[in-house]
């Protein structure tokens, strides 16, 4: 039982639902043990992704090729960042180039 | 003791112990108070001013201790060098208190930039605040003092890339040390190690084989880093390698632990396993004494 809700905690969808538009999601995240929980994750377009670190350290979350970045996300710091476009977006940990995590997105008319 | 007992106890105790790198790779310890006095610099490293967790509540009190026992000091060294990560996260107000502490040293600073100093990339804060004096545009210097050639080398430029000097500090450093006779005792300073210490958890820099390559023309060559919160020391040829302790908190030693990161200490023996180091030349050989905080 207690596995089950670490792993509801690790990756939530919370459907956010805006005047006509199609719903869109808020994905959480976590950063814990120095790694991204969720480490590939699949939205649609227009959902958001929501980092928390969890962990006893600083953390980023940094595209790879420079199209978002958190900068420094200390203990407890919460990131949001929406995806407008879809494709397939890498990241990493500018403190802890090892951590490394994707975000697919896809076209949420597609 | 066994060598890797030494360096253990060194790494967790530290106080009152000297070592000296030999040619050999052979390093031997001794009671502080057979040292010589000659002090040339004292180094500090990984300060992680705006860090708030358990493993040091008071990262400015533990950098403000350092700081009195270096004015303490009857000789002042001719510089301090601080190897980086003086910031956790690198905001103004990070850089704004690191500076108050470090601005009461009696001796001149230099400092290196950490990651932690240039997050986003953003390297004209750490420049702004603590950028070294006459360093060439992308931030890296060099510099003669007492027969010995300094060289400040910043390698923590594309960070997803472990530690990364880039093409255009290689090509300078080339130009720099075609200057240097080999008999020039060398001393560089960086932030990540400049060897593969333990690229797994990025202690490495990516090209920093190109740069121990040019160095190891050399007849004395000693690299000093941070980054590790630890000492480890390592030889290549006549290219002496030890990295410090921080001034902030102490890391696990390379593959102890599932992750690098902050390690919880009862505060005593925290105190034990911080501080700064002292370092003097002998013919061109570095002899590198470590003082902790308790």
């Amino acid at each position: 039982m207690k596995h089950f809700l670490i792993g509801l905690a690790l990756l939530t969808l919370v459907p956010v639902l805006a005047h006509g538009a199609p719903a869109s999601s808020i994905v959480t995240v976590q950063i814990r043990d120095y790694a991204y929980k969720a480490p590939a994750v699949t939205i649609h377009t227009g959902d958001t992704v929501r980092f928390i670190n969890d962990d006893n350290d600083a953390h980023t979350v940094t595209s790879t090729d420079g199209l978002f970045d958190s900068k420094g996300l200390d203990t407890n710091g919460v990131w949001d960042h929406t995806f407008a476009k879809a494709g397939t977006f890498h990241y990493f940990c500018e403190l802890h180039p090892y951590m490394k995590g994707t975000i697919i997105v896809k076209d949420v008319n597609g | 003791m066994r060598r890797n007992d030494f360096l253990s106890h060194v790494a967790w105790t530290g106080s009152g112990i000297a070592y000296t790198l030999s040619g050999a790779g052979i390093f031997t310890g001794r009671a502080l108070a057979d040292a010589a006095p000659a002090t040339q610099f004292v180094q500090i490293s990984d300060s992680h001013i705006g860090f708030h967790q358990p493993a040091n509540p008071d990262v400015g009190a533990t950098l403000k201790a350092s700081v009195d026992a270096i004015n303490a000091m009857p000789v002042q060294p001719k510089f301090v060098v601080h190897t980086g990560d003086i910031t956790h996260l690198s905001t103004q107000a990070q850089f704004d208190d690191a500076r108050a502490i470090l601005s009461q040293l009696r001796a001149p600073l230099v400092a290196l930039p950490g990651e932690h100093d240039v997050l986003g990339n953003d390297f004209k804060t750490y420049r702004t605040n603590f950028g070294i004096k006459d360093a060439e545009d992308g931030g890296w210097a060099s510099w003669d003092d007492g027969g010995v050639h300094y060289i400040a080398l910043l390698n923590v430029f594309n960070f997803e890339k472990m530690g990364l000097m880039g093409n255009d500090q290689l090509a300078w450093l080339k130009k720099d040390l075609q200057s240097q006779y080999q008999q020039t005792p060398i001393v560089v300073f960086t932030h990540v190690p400049l060897y593969a210490l333990f690229p797994q958890w990025g202690w490495t820099t990516e090209d920093g084989a190109s740069a121990l390559a040019m160095l190891s023309t050399f007849d004395h060559v000693t690299v000093l880093n941070g980054h590790i919160h630890q000492i480890v020391t390592h030889v290549e040829g006549n290219i002496h390698f030890a990295s410090a302790t921080a001034t902030a908190y102490p890391q696990p030693q390379p593959g102890t632990a599932p992750n690098p990161g902050p390690v919880t200490l009862p505060h005593d023996q925290l105190l034990h396993a911080i501080g700064y180091r002292t370092v003097r030349l002998d013919n061109g050989t570095a002899g590198i004494e470590q003082h902790s905080l308790g």
